[in-house]
């Protein structure tokens, strides 16, 4: 395998699971309630998703998938359940919305790690901190894949990415080409006309952050899955604040927030590519992860002008206030 | 007549006027947590009256059933104080930036610089005596963290960059770059760790034996209460402590006032990013005594909660961070003396920072309830009022 086909199969593979997570981050930000809890919100979902697949496994044969999609229907439903938490705290109790974030992933961090050890122990009779997930398969189109370079975006796919288009184009057609979808995104810029028009602001942004918890969820187990293939307290990789990276440099919309994401996701397997290339240390691969972060700063630093968060992200919705 | 429920009334009595309820507040969260924390350990089977007095064992508060050669309740509270420091600080970092309206959620990452280049350019010069070594630690831990946090503020002030996503950048920068060094430059090959930094330039003094006990005595923690009495001196007596306290109330007024926005947003920022730079140094060079590649501390982000707890004011952060290090430090003898798994910490610390974050919502609901007490008071006395004048 050449090293440019290792830079795009790892670089997808990488950048979808994160695409839909910032998709998710998008929902809820786009909604006016900020959202620092992706990271939390992952973890849970890829938590509920592992947590379901060691539960099932034992009704399929060693190699079945099926307990790989029942994880990711669980890691999406766990992820917009544990999102209620930070959408009571933020929209029905009015907290401080970063400090709910914070405290989500706090949270998260802990009941998963605790419960992981609980469980898992208890499921397999020895001490252990993590549930063992199968191995995924990888697809390779026949004759797409024979194409020169391109073809590699259609070697060694993960079912999952698929899965995660399928979910990205629904988010996309939901947020900007249906009712919810503009009441959600009017909630974040002017929460008081969508009032004037008869639709509940509270209610919009607690179904978005429900929302966003399940795409994020839905990205935190493909990362399980593709990363790891366990799930662990080493789930809680930063990846979430990556996501939140990359919504901001795309403008907090879908289609530029790919692109991010895809830069984000070459820039990592292009970094491994190139340590491997000129045989240097895998510390290297540290120096090149720090290049999303370096261009999303640079990115605001340039175009602070351009770069519009909504309007009212962050702000606490009170009927009264004009 | 409509009574207001007994119940009700004696919990309104208890969290008395707005004033009380900065601590009664604070108070009921941890006790919620409490409550919570205990359903999971009788669900688990164990007694939580049994798990709560181990976390006070094991961090020295009260004392153990039997204790190893050279230790006692002492060693062990020193231990928790180690622990504490560096908690402490990161809190009062926090704190000092929440006042002037600002989030300092890269607590974690200015320590973690600091404490590296701290260990870098002192912890392994050996030569150096202790008494210029531990000095320059500070001070460099000090200098790197108000640099990392007052270009936060440049960011904010020259491009209207939000400071909790230039933090957060900041954050994962810093953690990768000082791992890439870890792992290259200063790599243990056998902790996978950076080496440890010299005896002279540790902050906390390592075994010393007084009196046939064996202790490690935190020398920050002298700089911290200084610090904490400081931070309050700032914002009860001093003009800046008023200005920055002024721009976290209102900033829009308090630019019409006079007062340089911009110019105290960064001092506010360096502020806090020297108190989280002193955090680092004694965590890193201190309580742990090296680095660990590939992790950023939840230190710093534990005490945004740990903060909220205190009400962002000095003395109540003494407090809540204590609460916090009782917690995590009590963990490792929990485990073995009940033998629940010191994750539990964790979890009870998360709890505890879950309910404090509703704290407005609890002061909301006290408020109203009373509110509504009155209102039926008033209703009744009108109505009282009312029947006389009709009987007359």
């Amino acid at each position: 395998m050449t090293y440019v086909n290792m830079i795009i199969i790892d670089g997808l593979s990488f950048a979808i699971p994160l695409f839909i997570m910032a998709i998710g981050g998008i929902y809820c930000e786009r909604s006016g309630v900020t959202n620092l809890a992706v990271e939390g919100f992952q973890g849970m979902g890829a938590f509920t998703g592992a947590l379901a697949a060691t539960l099932v496994s034992g009704f399929f044969a060693a190699d079945s998938q099926v307990p790989m999609v029942i994880a990711m229907l669980f890691a999406f439903l766990g992820g917009g359940l544990y999102a209620i938490v930070h959408a009571v705290l933020c929209v029905k109790f009015k907290a401080n919305q970063v400090i709910s974030g914070v405290v989500i992933n706090i949270l998260a961090t802990a009941l998963t790690t605790f419960l992981t050890s609980e469980i898992s122990t208890v499921l397999t009779g020895q001490a252990s901190n993590r549930f063992r997930l199968i191995t995924s398969v990888r697809w390779t189109v026949p004759v797409l894949s024979d194409i020169p370079v391109l073809g590699a975006i259609f070697t060694n796919v993960y079912p999952f990415e698929l899965i995660i288009i399928v979910v990205a184009v629904i988010a996309w057609y939901v947020l900007y080409k249906t009712p919810f979808g503009m009441h959600l995104r009017a909630c974040g810029d002017n929460p008081h006309a969508v009032d004037a028009a008869g639709v509940e602001v509270g209610r919009v942004r607690f179904l978005a952050v429900m929302l966003s918890g399940a795409l994020c969820g839905l990205g935190g187990i493909c990362f399980a899955y593709s990363i790891s293939v366990q799930f662990s307290s080493a789930i809680y990789m930063g990846y979430g604040y990556l996501a939140i990276a990359a919504l901001i440099f795309g403008n907090w919309q879908i289609l530029p927030t790919l692109g991010a994401c895809l830069i984000f996701g070459f820039a990592r397997s292009g970094g491994t590519a190139l340590t491997q290339i000129m045989e240097l240390p895998s510390a290297f691969t540290d120096i090149f992860m720090t290049l999303p972060y370096v261009v999303t700063l640079l990115l605001l630093v340039f175009f602070s002008k351009s770069n519009r968060a909504p309007r009212a992200l962050g702000e606490i919705y009170d009927k009264g206030k004009r | 007549m409509k009574r207001v429920n007994p119940v009700t009334r004696g919990i309104l009595f208890l969290m008395g006027d707005e004033k009380r309820q900065r601590i009664t507040i604070p108070i009921l969260a941890v006790l919620i947590s409490l409550i919570v924390s205990s359903i999971v350990l009788l669900v688990m089977g164990k007694n939580p009256f049994e798990a709560f007095a181990s976390f006070l064992q094991g961090s020295g508060v009260i004392p153990k059933r039997a204790y190893g050669a050279k230790q006692n309740m002492f060693t062990d509270f020193l231990g928790l104080v180690d622990a504490w420091t560096p908690m402490l600080f990161a809190s009062l970092a926090v704190a000092v930036a929440m006042r002037a309206g600002y989030f300092n959620i890269g607590v974690s990452g200015q320590m973690l610089l600091s404490g590296f280049i701290a260990t870098v350019a002192v912890g392994y010069a050996e030569t150096l005596p202790a008494a210029v070594a531990k000095p320059l630690v500070v001070l460099i831990g000090l200098v790197t963290g108000a640099v990392v946090a007052a270009f936060i503020g440049f960011l904010k002030t020259k491009w209207n960059i939000n400071e909790v996503v230039s933090a957060i950048m900041l954050n994962y920068i810093i953690r990768y770059v000082v791992s890439f060094f870890v792992k290259t430059a200063i790599n243990n090959p056998n902790t996978r760790q950076s080496w440890p930094v010299s005896e002279a330039s540790r902050l906390t003094l390592q075994d010393v034996e007084i009196g046939g006990l064996k202790m490690d005595i935190p020398l920050g923690i002298i700089l911290a209460v200084v610090a904490v009495i400081l931070v309050q001196f700032m914002f009860s007596k001093m003009k800046l402590g008023f200005e920055l306290r002024a721009i976290g109330g209102n900033p829009i007024a308090s630019k019409y006032a006079g007062i340089n926005v911009g110019r105290s947003t960064i001092l506010v920022m360096a502020l806090s990013g020297a108190l989280a730079g002193l955090a680092g140094v004694t965590y890193y060079l201190g309580y742990y005594g090296s680095i660990q590649p590939d992790v950023l501390i939840s230190t710093g982000f534990d005490a945004i909660a740990v903060c909220i707890l205190g009400n962002s004011n000095p003395i109540g952060i003494i407090f809540s961070s204590l609460l916090i290090s009782v917690i995590d430090k009590g963990s490792t003898y929990l485990q073995s003396s009940i033998g629940v798994r010191a994750e539990i910490a964790s979890l009870i610390t998360g709890l505890i920072l879950l309910f404090s974050a509703c704290g407005a919502f609890f002061a909301y609901l006290i408020n109203r309830s009373r509110q509504r007490e009155e209102d039926t008071k008033n209703l009744a006395a009108g109505r009282q009022a009312g029947g006389k004048e009709a009987q007359a």
